[in-house]
C-alpha cells in the first residue's frame, strides 16, 4: 500500500501531462480541425491588423477608375464609387467578427443564467421559461430578425440585439438540460446536506460541469452568426454605407454583377473562408472534448 | 441518556403524476406514501439500524432528516429544538452537527474539486475561514488513514475504498454528533467493506458521534449497531436491540430476511425461509397487514385488521407489527456464530 | 397518448398566441406612431388622425390586442394602408411562391442526399466517403446567399445558361427559374441530409436482423433497400419538420439575389418602406408554419418511437 501510494501520486500527474498531450495529438490527427484553426487564425489576424495592411483609404471614393478588374494598384479591382476593394474587404471582416463576438457573449451569458434559474428553480418557473424558450425559437430567425430590424432601424446594434435574443433559447436549453441531470446528482445532495446553499452549489458545482459544452455549443455557433450577419448587410439592413462590411460589399457587387464579377468574388470568398473555418474548428473542438453533444436545429 | 435526534409520526408524500394529468385521467390521489408514520429515536453515541428491502423508505428517512426532502406530518427533533419545519438558511447550524455520507463513493464527491477542497468545503460553507483548513485537509487524510498526496486528486483518480474514505472524512470534518450512512459499504470489494467498517467504529469510539446507518447488508448490521429497525412499504415492522432481534425476531418478515442473509461461516446449519412473491407496489398498498400477501403464517384476520405496534412483554423497547409474532427461539444462538470486528471476517 | 397530443396541441396554440402577444407589443413599443412614420413628414393632423381609425391606434391597447385576435381567427392579418388591400391577400398570393421554392428545393436534396447518405455508409471510409464527408461540411456551412450570388454570376452572367430572374411563367419557363434558386437552397440540406441518412444507416446496419438478413446472402443494396432504408430515414422526416425555420429564412435571401416574388422578397421590401402590417403578417403566417411544422413532427416521433412514447 505504501509502496503503491508513493508511485500513484506521479501517475497522476503523467496523467494529467498524457490527458493534454493526447488532446494535441488528436487535434493534429483531425486534419479539417487544423486548416480550420489556420483559417479562423488568418482571418482573425487579417481583421485585427486591417488598418497596417490596407492600401487605400476603404471609404473614399474615386480614388480609382469606377468598376475596374484588378492591378497592381487596386489589387481586387474597384467598386461603383471607384473605391479600392481589396482594402474594403480586408476592413470589412472586423464587422462580422464583432458582432460575432457581441452577441454570442452577451447569448451566451443571458442563456447560462436563464438556464441555471429554469434547471435548479421551481418546477413553475421552468416550465414558464421553457414555454418562452419555445415561443422565441418559433419565430423565423431571419424573417423575425427582419422585423425587429423594421422596428429599430437598420444598425449594427439590431443585429446583435436579434442574434443574441434568437440564439440565447438553445444556450438555455442545454444548460437546464445539464443542470437538471446534476440537480438530482448524489454530490449536489451531499452538498445541500452539508449546509451549502443554492448560488454556492450553483457558482462551484453547476457552472464548471456545464460551461464546457456551453462552450463548445457557441463556437460551433460562430458560422451560423457571421452568415446571418453578412446576409442582414447584404439586404442592405445592416451597417450604414459607406462603412465596409463583406455583406455590404457583395450587395454593392451583386447591382453591378453585369458590369465587373470581381467586387462579388472578392467580398463572398471571405465570408466562404471565415464561415467554413469556424465551421471546421468548431467541429473538431466538439468531436474531441464531447462527441456526444447533440444540438437540435 | 437523552435523545439526540427523534422523530415522530414521519409521513413522506411523492407525487406520481402531474396535477393536469391527474385530472385528465381521474386519479384522485396522485401520490405514493413513502413513509407513513414512522417514529423512532437516536439517543447520543448510539448507533441504529434501518433494514429493509429496497423501496421500503430508509433512504426516504434519511433524506428528510437532513432536509433534502419535506415531510407532509410528523416532527424531527435534533437536540430538542423541532427542525422538519426549517429552512435552509434556519437549518443551517443543525447541518454543520450532522453529516450524511450518500450510497455512492465517488459519486458523491463533485467532480471537479480536488480531494483538498472537497475536505474543506464544510468549513467554507460553515464560514469557519478562520481555521487552518490547509491543516485541517490534512488532519482529516491522516485520520481515515490516507497520505497527504491524495490532497491533489480529483475523485475519478479516486478507488472506491480511498473515496469512501474521503467521505468519512469530510463528513466527521466538523465533528458532527450524528452521522448518517447511506450504504457506507455499498459498491466495495468485501476486504474493502471490512477496512471501511473497522474505520467507522474506531472513529465512533473516538468521536463518540451517534450514527444512523442505512443498509440490507445485515453483517454490518450485527456488528456495527446497537439498535436496529426493520421496514416494510414505508413503516417499522419491528424494532428492538439488534442482538435480540438476531436471535429473536418476532415478525416473520424479520424472519425471513435474517433467514436470506448468506452465513459467513459455512458449517451454519442452512435456514433458509423463502419469501414468496414481488414486494407489493406502494401505490396499492394490501390491506389489513401490509405483509399478509407474502407471509408464510397468514391467517383471515391478517388481510382484514391492520396491525398495531406492540411491545413485547419481557423488553418494552422490542416492538414489532403482528397478529402472530413468532414465539420461540427457530434459531437457537449457538448456531448462529459470533463474527468479531477486524479481525478475521471483515479481512 | 391523447393527452400527449392534447397537451401537445395546448402548447402550440399557446406559442403562437404568445407570439403574437409578444409582437404587437413590440410594435406599439416602437418609439415614435407608425402612422406618421408611415406617412411621411409632410403629413397634416387631419391626415394621421385618419390613419389612426383607420388602423385602429385610437383604441387602448387591450382592445386593439383583442381586435387583432378576433381578427386573426377569421383569416384578417390587418389592413395595408398603402396599397389599401388586406394583409391576408397580399401574404397568401406570394405564399405559394415561397412554398413551391421550398417544396422543389428540399424534394431534390432530399433525391441526391440519399443514396449518396447509404453510399458512404455502405462504403464506409472509401474515398467517396471521405470526399462527401469534407464537401458535406462545406454546403452546410456556406451561407445560401452566397451560393445565390456565386450561381447568378457563374451560370446567369457569365455562361447565360439560365436566366437570372423573376419567376417565369408557363410549361417550361417556371421549373428553369427555378433551377438555380433550388440549386441555392437545397445545396446545404444535401450535405445535412446525407450526413444524417449516413450516421442513421450505420446505426442500423449494426444491428442484430440486418446482420441476419446478410447472413442469409441477401445482397447488400437490397438490404439496403429493403430493411435498413425505411428505418434510418425516420430522423430525416423528423429533422424536415423543424427544418422548415431555416428554408424559410433562406428563402429570403434567394428570393431577393433572384428577384422572385415570394413571402421573403415581400417581407424585405415591407422593411425598407417600414410597412409594419406586412411585416407582422408575413411574421404571422411564418410563425404559425413553423409551429405547425414542429408539432407535427414532434408528433409523429412520439407514435413512431416507442421510448418516447412510454414517457408519455
Amino acid at each position: 500500500m505504501a509502496i503503491v501510494e508513493s508511485i500513484l501520486p506521479e501517475t497522476n500527474d503523467a496523467m494529467a501531462a498524457e490527458s493534454s498531450r493526447t488532446f494535441l495529438r488528436q487535434f493534429r490527427q483531425n486534419l479539417l480541425g487544423m486548416l480550420g484553426a489556420v483559417l479562423v487564425i488568418f482571418i482573425a489576424a487579417t481583421a485585427i491588423f486591417a488598418p497596417l495592411m490596407i492600401t487605400h483609404d476603404p471609404i473614399r471614393i474615386m480614388v480609382g477608375p469606377r468598376l475596374a478588374g484588378p492591378s497592381l494598384d487596386f489589387l481586387l479591382g474597384t467598386d461603383q464609387l471607384g473605391r479600392d476593394t481589396f482594402s474594403r474587404v480586408v476592413m470589412g471582416g472586423r464587422i462580422p467578427l464583432l458582432v460575432a463576438f457581441a452577441s454570442l457573449g452577451s447569448s451566451l451569458a443571458v442563456g447560462l443564467v436563464l438556464g441555471l434559474i429554469a434547471g435548479f428553480g421551481p418546477r413553475w418557473l421552468d416550465n414558464l421559461l421553457l414555454l418562452v424558450f419555445d415561443t422565441i425559437r418559433s419565430f423565423p430567425s431571419i424573417i423575425f430578425a427582419l422585423a425587429m430590424i423594421a422596428l429599430l432601424g437598420p444598425s449594427l446594434a439590431s443585429i446583435i440585439l436579434v442574434i443574441a435574443i434568437t440564439s440565447m433559447p438553445i444556450y438555455a436549453r442545454v444548460v437546464r438540460t445539464q443542470t437538471e441531470a446534476l440537480r438530482s446528482s448524489e454530490y449536489i445532495a451531499a452538498e445541500r446536506s452539508m449546509g451549502a446553499g443554492t448560488t454556492r452549489i450553483l457558482a462551484v458545482h453547476v457552472l464548471p460541469n456545464v460551461l464546457g459544452p456551453l462552450l463548445i455549443l457557441v463556437s460551433m455557433d460562430v458560422p451560423a452568426v457571421i452568415a446571418v450577419e453578412a446576409g442582414l448587410s447584404f439586404l442592405g439592413m445592416g451597417v450604414r454605407p459607406p462603412t465596409p462590411d463583406w455583406g455590404a460589399i457583395l450587395n454593392d457587387g451583386y447591382s453591378y454583377i453585369n458590369q465587373t464579377p470581381w467586387p462579388v468574388i472578392a467580398s463572398g470568398i471571405p465570408i466562404v473562408l471565415a464561415t467554413l473555418g469556424f465551421t471546421f474548428l468548431g467541429e473538431a473542438l466538439r468531436d474531441i472534448f464531447d462527441p456526444k453533444l447533440r444540438k437540435d436545429l | 441518556m437523552s435523545a439526540l435526534l427523534r422523530v415522530e409520526d414521519l409521513r413522506v408524500r411523492f407525487r406520481t403524476m402531474g396535477p393536469l394529468k391527474a385530472l385528465a385521467t381521474g386519479t384522485r390521489a396522485p401520490f405514493i406514501d413513502a413513509l407513513c408514520g414512522v417514529s423512532f429515536e437516536i439517543r447520543k453515541g448510539e448507533t441504529l439500524a434501518l433494514v429493509g428491502e429496497s423501496g421500503s423508505g430508509k433512504s426516504t428517512i434519511a433524506r428528510t432528516i437532513i432536509g433534502l426532502q419535506r415531510a407532509v406530518s410528523g416532527s424531527i427533533s435534533f437536540d430538542g429544538q423541532e427542525i422538519e419545519e426549517l429552512s435552509g438558511a434556519e437549518r443551517k447550524p443543525y447541518l454543520r452537527r450532522m453529516a450524511m455520507m450518500f450510497q455512492d463513493p465517488i459519486g458523491s464527491l463533485s467532480p471537479r474539486l480536488t480531494v483538498r477542497s472537497l475536505l474543506t468545503e464544510p468549513f467554507r460553507i460553515h464560514g469557519l475561514k478562520d481555521r487552518d483548513v490547509e491543516g485541517e485537509a490534512e488532519r482529516l487524510l491522516r485520520m481515515v488513514g490516507l497520505s497527504a498526496e491524495f490532497a491533489r486528486r480529483y475523485p475519478h483518480q479516486l478507488s472506491g475504498g480511498q473515496a469512501r474514505r474521503v467521505g468519512i472524512a469530510r463528513a466527521l470534518a466538523l465533528s458532527p454528533d450524528l452521522l448518517i450512512a447511506d450504504e457506507p459499504t455499498a459498491g466495495l470489494d468485501v476486504s474493502v467493506q471490512g477496512e471501511v467498517l473497522n474505520l467507522l467504529a474506531r472513529l465512533q469510539t473516538e468521536l463518540g458521534m451517534a450514527i444512523l446507518i442505512i443498509t440490507h447488508n445485515l453483517n454490518v448490521v450485527r456488528h456495527m449497531t446497537d439498535r436496529m429497525a426493520i421496514m416494510y412499504l414505508g413503516r417499522f415492522i419491528e424494532v428492538g436491540a439488534t442482538e435480540r432481534i438476531f436471535d429473536q425476531p418476532r415478525h416473520p418478515y424479520t424472519e425471513a430476511l435474517l433467514a436470506a442473509n448468506p452465513e459467513p461461516d459455512p458449517d451454519a446449519v442452512l435456514n433458509r425461509i423463502e419469501l414468496k412473491g414481488e414486494v407489493p407496489s406502494l401505490m396499492r398498498r394490501p390491506s389489513g397487514c401490509e405483509f399478509h400477501t407474502r407471509c408464510r403464517y397468514a391467517q383471515d384476520i391478517c388481510s382484514r385488521v391492520f396491525p398495531e405496534p406492540s411491545a413485547g412483554q419481557e423488553d418494552k423497547k422490542h416492538s414489532f407489527r403482528c397478529h402472530f409474532p413468532i414465539a420461540g427461539d427457530i434459531l437457537p444462538t449457538s448456531e448462529r456464530p459470533k463474527l468479531s470486528i477486524g479481525k478475521t471476517r471483515f479481512r | 397518448m391523447w393527452f400527449y397530443l392534447c397537451r401537445r396541441l395546448v402548447l402550440a396554440i399557446a406559442i403562437i398566441a404568445i407570439a403574437v402577444t409578444l409582437l404587437f407589443l413590440m410594435i406599439r413599443a416602437v418609439p415614435g406612431d407608425p402612422a406618421a412614420v408611415l406617412l411621411g413628414p409632410r403629413a397634416t393632423p387631419e391626415m394621421k388622425a385618419l390613419l389612426h381609425q383607420q388602423m385602429g391606434l385610437d383604441k387602448p391597447l387591450v382592445v386593439q390586442i383583442a381586435t387583432f385576435f378576433g381578427g386573426l381567427l377569421h383569416g384578417d392579418l390587418g389592413f395595408d394602408v398603402f396599397s389599401q388591400r388586406p394583409v391576408a391577400d397580399i401574404v397568401f398570393e406570394q405564399l405559394p411562391y415561397t412554398i413551391q421554392l421550398i417544396l422543389v428545393s428540399i424534394s431534390c436534396a432530399v433525391a441526391i442526399a440519399v443514396p449518396l447518405g447509404c453510399y458512404s455508409a455502405m462504403r464506409r471510409n472509401s474515398l467517396v466517403d471521405q470526399v462527401a464527408g469534407v464537401v458535406t461540411v462545406a454546403t452546410i456551412a456556406i451561407p445560401s446567399f452566397v451560393v445565390a450570388v456565386y450561381a447568378l454570376l457563374i451560370f446567369a452572367v457569365t455562361l447565360r445558361w439560365l436566366p437570372a430572374i423573376g419567376a417565369g411563367n408557363g410549361f417550361w419557363d417556371g421549373p428553369i427559374h427555378l433551377v438555380l434558386p433550388g440549386f441555392a437552397i437545397g445545396i446545404g440540406w444535401v450535405g445535412y441530409i446525407s450526413r444524417l441518412v449516413r450516421a442513421s444507416m450505420l446505426e442500423v446496419l449494426g444491428e442484430n436482423h440486418v446482420r441476419m438478413a446478410r447472413s442469409f446472402g441477401i445482397s447488400e443494396w437490397r438490404i439496403v433497400a429493403r430493411y435498413a432504408l425505411p428505418l434510418a430515414i425516420l430522423p430525416t422526416v423528423t429533422i424536415l419538420g423543424v427544418g422548415i425555420a431555416w428554408l424559410l429564412s433562406s428563402a429570403v435571401f434567394i428570393e431577393v439575389v433572384f428577384a422572385r416574388p415570394g413571402i421573403g422578397a415581400l417581407i424585405v421590401n415591407a422593411v425598407h418602406t417600414r410597412n409594419y402590417p406586412i411585416v407582422m403578417g408575413v411574421v404571422l403566417v411564418s410563425t404559425f408554419l413553423i409551429v405547425s411544422a414542429t408539432t407535427l413532427s414532434d408528433v409523429i416521433n412520439a407514435f413512431l418511437d416507442p421510448r418516447t412514447r412510454e414517457k408519455l
